[in-house]
């Protein structure tokens, strides 16, 4: 008997779809479902997840035994600060302000590059709040709050 | 003459000032995007698009989100033929020839070359989509549920023909995007569905959101695997006129791609891609010398570049129409048009003929645009190309941040985008297209409506999708296109395709 193999990126794949239908599946069953005359709010999420489950599961299945490409590696610096750096734009803009947010967002996306070095990604992140300020604050005049109450600016 | 009182208007209302200015704001904005390594049209749409709602009037912003994508089409022609970069996969081939040519210091013509044979493209196309839409509107008005239900059941299946990769995995990348799309709250019975119990999400997940962190954060987060200096080796285009023997070879390529584009492109799911290749096919088989191929050939650029941009106008017509987006880019547009208050489909054509007569000749405005100012400004597109990532990194997540902030003001669409730009990069590793699932968001909540509501006219009888003659046939067209697709003669042609590209 041949050993046991699974191609690890469809196998992942399959196991992220029978994921996310268990996930839409399971809340659905707790909605009204209704029948094929009126459906409820439940039927048509319900009738996706079942098959976004059966795919799933096929692609699991079609994996076993065969090789694909390689995953490959994840740059996991640069993943956390580039998810982060809205993050924490959503966390800041209220209460610090539009200026001082955007100088955050800038200056934490800037390390994202191994090649950054404090002082550059200073300049950098100084060098696009005022830009920003220019063009969205004074230019389309959106309204935002350039500094925010946490700083004592009400 | 309809048409010409029709091309009229549509003039008349792109050629204001205001128009004009904010159809050269998206065309200049598009390419300085467009032009960056390895962000792609699509990448560059989602990251424009929240600026575009900053415009008060719907018919200016839809104006400048075309330019936006005209301009950000060329910025990738750019990008493939100055540094073998291609930013979209429809200027891939693009990149194969126009890269050799300025290797051999044509850079200047190939550039040229891409410019007048998409103009000429351009032009040809949108009188196909004046002259074709109208016509096409009619029959539109006669569709009910049934036969909507049924024709976007054709685009998502097409959509996955189109894809790259295992078909088996597009489809369940739209049904994931199905379900995505019906986050909120039901439409029927005002029910909240699947925001977890955050009211933020109660209106659904924000269009924007989801299409900058699936497009481009993700696109980051590929770029940042491997950092690698750039070598840009043309570092001043010069001789940018074509010279007449170029003139005379471009020409037939020129033409034909314009033929095979605007036909290919009016087919749902992603007819630019399809009509580049097959034009590259047909221009290699025709040519009297094919081993030039692959090492310059003026040819291997005209044909491509003329037949996506034909196809990219001709997609179009199904969303002018029937409401229906061909391919990721014309979904943006709906969510674009949903977000103005316009319901995409055939009933725009006559209730706001302005708007859509104004987008078909901003199109051709657009076009041109991009050869008289672009070309002359090729210099400072070819600085563009130096800025180093970890400068362009800080300044993308900004303009990004604050854009999907504008939108509406909500902090959790930030923590949307970061959710899905994690998504979005993960299922790009494990070789999913993201194409179908931003389709299947789109459509989710259409597709939906119109099942409960075909259902409830049928009492409950799902044969009323088969028993009418125009949503029988639509779905018979949506089987067929599936069963070839999973041909195994048809299965092996499309992975060489698609092997060839990448």
């Amino acid at each position: 008997m041949k050993p046991f193999t699974i191609d690890r990126t469809n196998g992942l794949a399959g196991a992220l779809f029978v994921l996310v239908g268990l996930f839409f599946g399971a809340q659905a069953l707790n909605l009204p479902i209704g029948t094929a005359f009126r459906m409820g709010p439940g039927y048509f999420p319900l009738v996706l997840s079942g098959l976004l489950i059966l795919l799933g599961g096929f692609i699991i299945g079609s994996a076993v035994n065969t090789q694909s490409e390689e995953i490959g590696s994840f740059p996991l610096r640069g993943m956390v600060l580039i998810l982060g750096a809205p993050i924490l734009f959503g966390i800041f803009v209220r209460g610090l302000g539009f200026i001082p947010s955007i100088f955050i967002t800038a200056f934490v996306a800037s390390f994202a590059s191994r090649k950054m070095t404090v002082p550059l990604a200073a300049i950098i992140a100084v060098a696009l709040t005022v830009f920003a300020a220019l063009v969205f604050l004074y230019g389309l005049e959106l309204p935002f709050r350039p500094v925010g109450p946490w700083l004592g600016v009400r | 003459m309809d048409l010409i009182n029709n091309l009229q208007l549509g003039f008349a209302t792109a050629t204001t000032l205001t128009n004009l200015f904010f159809c050269l704001i998206g065309v200049l904005l598009g390419t300085l995007i467009g032009v960056l390594p390895g962000i792609g049209a699509t990448a560059t749409i989602a990251m424009l698009l929240p600026i575009t709602f900053q415009i008060g009037d719907p018919v200016s912003s839809l104006i400048m989100l075309a330019g936006i994508y005209y301009g950000a089409q060329y910025g990738g022609s750019t990008t493939a033929i100055l540094i073998n970069m291609p930013g979209e996969s429809s200027s891939a081939v693009t990149a194969i020839d126009g890269y050799q040519m300025a290797k051999r210091g044509r850079a200047g013509a190939a550039l040229a070359i891409a410019a007048i044979g998409s103009f000429f493209a351009g032009t040809v196309s949108t009188f196909l989509v004046a002259l074709l839409a109208p016509p096409l509107t009619v029959i539109a008005l006669k569709f009910g549920p049934p036969e909507y239900f049924s024709l976007m059941v054709v685009g998502l299946v097409s959509s996955i023909a189109l894809a790259h990769g295992s078909i088996v995995k597009a489809l369940a990348m739209v049904v994931f995007g199905l379900l995505l799309g019906l986050v909120g709250t039901d439409i029927y019975t005002g029910t909240p569905r699947f925001n977890l119990g955050i009211r933020e999400y109660s209106d659904g997940l924000n269009f924007v959101a989801l299409a900058v962190g699936l497009f481009g954060i993700a696109e980051i987060l590929r770029n940042l695997e491997n950092e690698s200096t750039r070598e840009v080796m043309v570092k001043k285009v010069t001789n940018l006129f074509p010279t007449r023997e170029d003139w005379k070879r471009m020409t037939p390529p020129v033409l034909r791609g314009t033929v095979l584009g605007s036909a290919l492109g009016v087919l749902p799911g992603g007819g630019a891609i399809l009509a580049s290749f097959a034009s590259y096919t047909l221009e290699k088989r025709v040519a009297k010398d094919a081993s030039e191929f692959g090492k310059g050939a003026i040819e291997g650029v005209a044909g491509p570049e003329s037949a996506n941009n034909a196809a990219a106008q001709t997609s179009f017509i199904p969303l002018l129409t029937l409401g229906i987006p061909a391919n990721p880019v014309m979904a943006l547009m709906i969510g674009a048009m949903i977000i103005q208050g316009i319901v995409p489909g055939p009933n725009v054509a006559t209730e706001q003929p302005a708007l859509f007569w104004g987008i078909i000749a901003s199109m051709w405005i657009g076009n041109l645009m991009l050869v008289v100012l672009n070309l002359p400004l090729i210099g400072l597109w070819v600085k563009l190309l130096t800025v180093p990532y970890y400068v362009l990194f800080p300044a993308i997540m900004t303009f990004c941040a604050i854009g999907v902030y504008s939108v509406n003001n909500n902090a959790y669409d930030l923590y949307a985008v970061a959710f899905f730009g994690l998504i979005g990069y993960v299922l790009v590793k494990l070789r999913c297209e993201p194409a179908p699932l931003l389709l299947g968001f789109v459509l989710g909540p259409l597709l939906e409506e119109n099942l409960r509501r075909a259902m409830i006219i049928s009492r409950g009888d799902p044969s009323v999708f088969v028993t009418r003659p125009i949503s029988a046939v639509l779905l018979a067209a949506a089987l067929a296109v599936l069963v070839v697709v999973l041909l195994p003669s048809v299965k092996k042609k499309r992975e060489e395709v698609f092997v060839e590209e990448s």
